[in-house]
């Protein structure tokens, strides 16, 4: 194969290529970036949401748990945990989250262990409502199923 | 060694190594917490074992690179460095940086990390991988673009070659795309489609090109084939790699809230991202079965084909297992993600270094023949521990995440939640520590050899 392929042509494979695929994903982008606010339901995305997301950012939630199945793989999927843990009542999801981030680290030995992050109450509501917006975005129906 | 102001690659080398040292170790501190899940808790939590642990990867993998990039461009390019001070000056700043940010990791709660680091006027952190503080991230562009601007002047001010233009195209790619990291927007699903543009388009893009470029010198070197050769097996190889690698992102944007034709564009490109792994086989093999000299230092070429195989298998074979969308689908984010992960970077990146540290350090350290037959055995010892040990890892990892997708993932009733499936897969996950505890003697062994003398 080599033998019939010269210097010259394999380095315009190169650049003719590469420059094909530069701009077909470049295309691709704007698209996305165009369709991506009524996937994600942009217009949800409260300040309350925004602070929710920070939080997870600065307390690395991600070096556990994945969301959208991205992240670490010691830790449960997280977007899809209202629906898991919150029966779908946002009322009841917020009850059950200020219980759990309370109750840790939890006894049991042996256990994987979640770290203790001090959060107020308005800081967990805060992030119930980013994980509750995370689980209604449109990811082509992943998980499998409930249980992430 | 032909120009004295190669000697600066020697830090980088050394300090690469010692990164490397430090980050298995914390490899089988993780290892350790998938059995047994209280280990070190409190003192250092899963997260941040695991943030030291990829963030030291990539800041070895970077010092290496300029390691190499240092050792070969003055000889590519047949003159000095444009300026060796601001290299030396660069190492110093950049190994400062990156030991305070490990120790911020490890001293202080992350969020009073951020906190101190004033993450709320730019927040940047909490994101995998770049979880660097924002001064951190600050502080890469900086090395980055001195690094760049001392790399170009110096290729182009001497003889231009293939290798050191894909180099440069790499590096300059490199610095580019991590500017995406600065950019955090409240959405999630935009957050997480440019985050994959430093990720993707570094691992599966431009640090291919650096790879190449490394490879082709060490080949040259050892093997005296033609360079006409080498440009041109260069040149496809990195074509295909860029062809399928820039839409191939579309692997990742399957399901995190992208529009579903990436379901297809990303299957279809990302099935072609074996090929340039298939080819670079090829090239490690025909360039060693057309050698024109012997040279001394066998374990330079051993380490150049072992780059293209384990690359292939870790980035080309456990790629490709799981980036057609109806197997991600099951796969998406679990074990089987961590054992792609784990041999591609080992295969690719970690092996490259190795492959140019074994040739570049015993020249560094006044020996052009490569370290004596007795260093070079022990050497060779060290390559199959560590390459096997991190088979054995990666393979286990296969079995953890087949074992997810059967437990957890396709049961419609009575599926296993997480962390019961988790349990159940303990036993897969002692394998893969005691393999782990194989690579890091390995490494060790390797360091060994540094000091092994010719007996007299």
């Amino acid at each position: 194969m080599s033998e019939r392929i010269t210097k010259s042509m394999a380095r315009n494979i190169y650049f003719g290529g590469s420059l094909f695929a530069i701009l077909v994903f470049a295309g691709l982008t704007v698209d996305t970036v165009q369709k991506v606010p009524k996937l994600s339901n942009a217009d949800k995305i409260t300040e309350s949401v925004a602070r929710g997301k920070n939080l997870w950012e600065v307390n690395n939630c991600v070096g556990c748990h994945t969301i959208m199945g991205e992240g670490a793989y010691y830790a449960p999927e997280l977007a899809n945990v209202f629906d898991r843990r919150g029966l779908k009542d946002e009322v009841a999801f917020k009850a059950y989250l200020n219980g759990w981030m309370a109750a840790q680290p939890l006894g049991e030995p042996g256990r994987r262990k979640m770290p203790q992050f001090h959060l107020s109450e308005a800081q967990v509501n805060d992030l119930a409502d980013f994980l509750i917006w995370t689980s209604r975005i449109d990811d082509n129906e992943w998980p499998p199923n409930i249980e992430g | 060694m032909k120009y004295s102001s190669q000697m600066v690659a020697k830090n980088y080398f050394i300090f690469a190594l010692i990164l490397l040292a430090g980050e298995m170790l914390f490899g089988l501190i993780l290892g350790t917490q998938y059995i047994a899940g209280d280990f070190l808790f409190p003192e250092i939590p899963f997260n941040v074992a695991r943030m030291v642990h990829t963030n030291l990867l990539i800041v070895l993998i970077l010092f290496g690179f300029m390691g190499a990039t240092y050792y070969l461009v003055p000889e590519e390019s047949e003159r000095e460095l444009w300026s060796p001070l601001l290299a030396n000056i660069m190492f110093w700043v950049f190994a400062a940086a990156g030991v305070a940010t490990i120790l911020g990791y490890l001293l202080v709660p992350y969020a009073t990390l951020a906190e101190l680091t004033y993450n709320n006027l730019l927040p940047t952190m909490g994101r995998e991988f770049l979880e660097q503080p924002t001064i951190t991230k600050i502080g890469i562009v900086v090395v980055a673009l001195a690094f760049v601007l001392n790399i170009g002047m110096t290729i182009l001010k001497g003889r231009k070659t293939v290798i050191t233009i894909v180099l440069l195209t790499g590096l300059a790619g490199l610095a580019v795309f991590f500017l995406f990291a600065f950019y955090v927007p409240d959405n999630l699903v935009l957050d997480k489609f440019f985050w994959w543009y430093v990720v993707h388009l570094w691992v599966e893009g431009v640090w291919e090109l650096i790879l190449g470029a490394i490879l082709s010198f060490v080949l040259i070197k050892v093997t005296g084939v033609d360079r006409e050769h080498i440009d041109k097996w260069l040149y496809l190889i990195i074509a295909m790699t860029l062809i399928s690698g820039i839409v191939g992102t579309g692997h990742h944007y399957f399901y995190i809230g992208t529009p579903d034709y990436w379901l297809w564009i990303g299957s279809i490109a990302s099935a072609v991202e074996p090929l340039p792994f298939f080819l670079m086989i090829m090239y490690a093999f025909t360039m060693a079965k057309k050698r024109r000299i012997d040279h001394d230092n066998k374990m330079a070429l051993t380490w150049a084909k072992g780059t293209a195989v384990m690359a292939f298998l870790g980035a080309g074979v456990l790629g490709f297992l799981h980036t057609l969308a109806p197997v991600n689908f099951f796969t998406h984010g679990t074990q089987l993600t961590a054992a792609h992960g784990h041999l591609s970077f080992f295969g690719a990146y970690i092996m490259i270094l190795f492959t140019i540290i074994s040739y570049a350090m015993p020249i560094l350290r006044g020996r052009p023949h490569g370290n004596c037959a007795k260093a070079q055995a022990v050497e060779r010892k060290a390559f199959w521990m560590m390459v096997i040990g991190m088979l054995g890892v990666t393979s286990a990892l296969v079995i953890a995440g087949t074992m997810q997708v059967f437990l957890q993932r396709l049961p419609d009733v009575d599926a296993l939640s997480f962390m019961a499936t988790q349990a159940e897969i303990v036993p897969v996950y002692m394998v893969r520590l005691a393999f782990g505890v194989m690579s890091v003697a390995g490494l060790f062994l390797y360091f060994y050899s540094f000091f092994v003398k010719e007996e007299a």
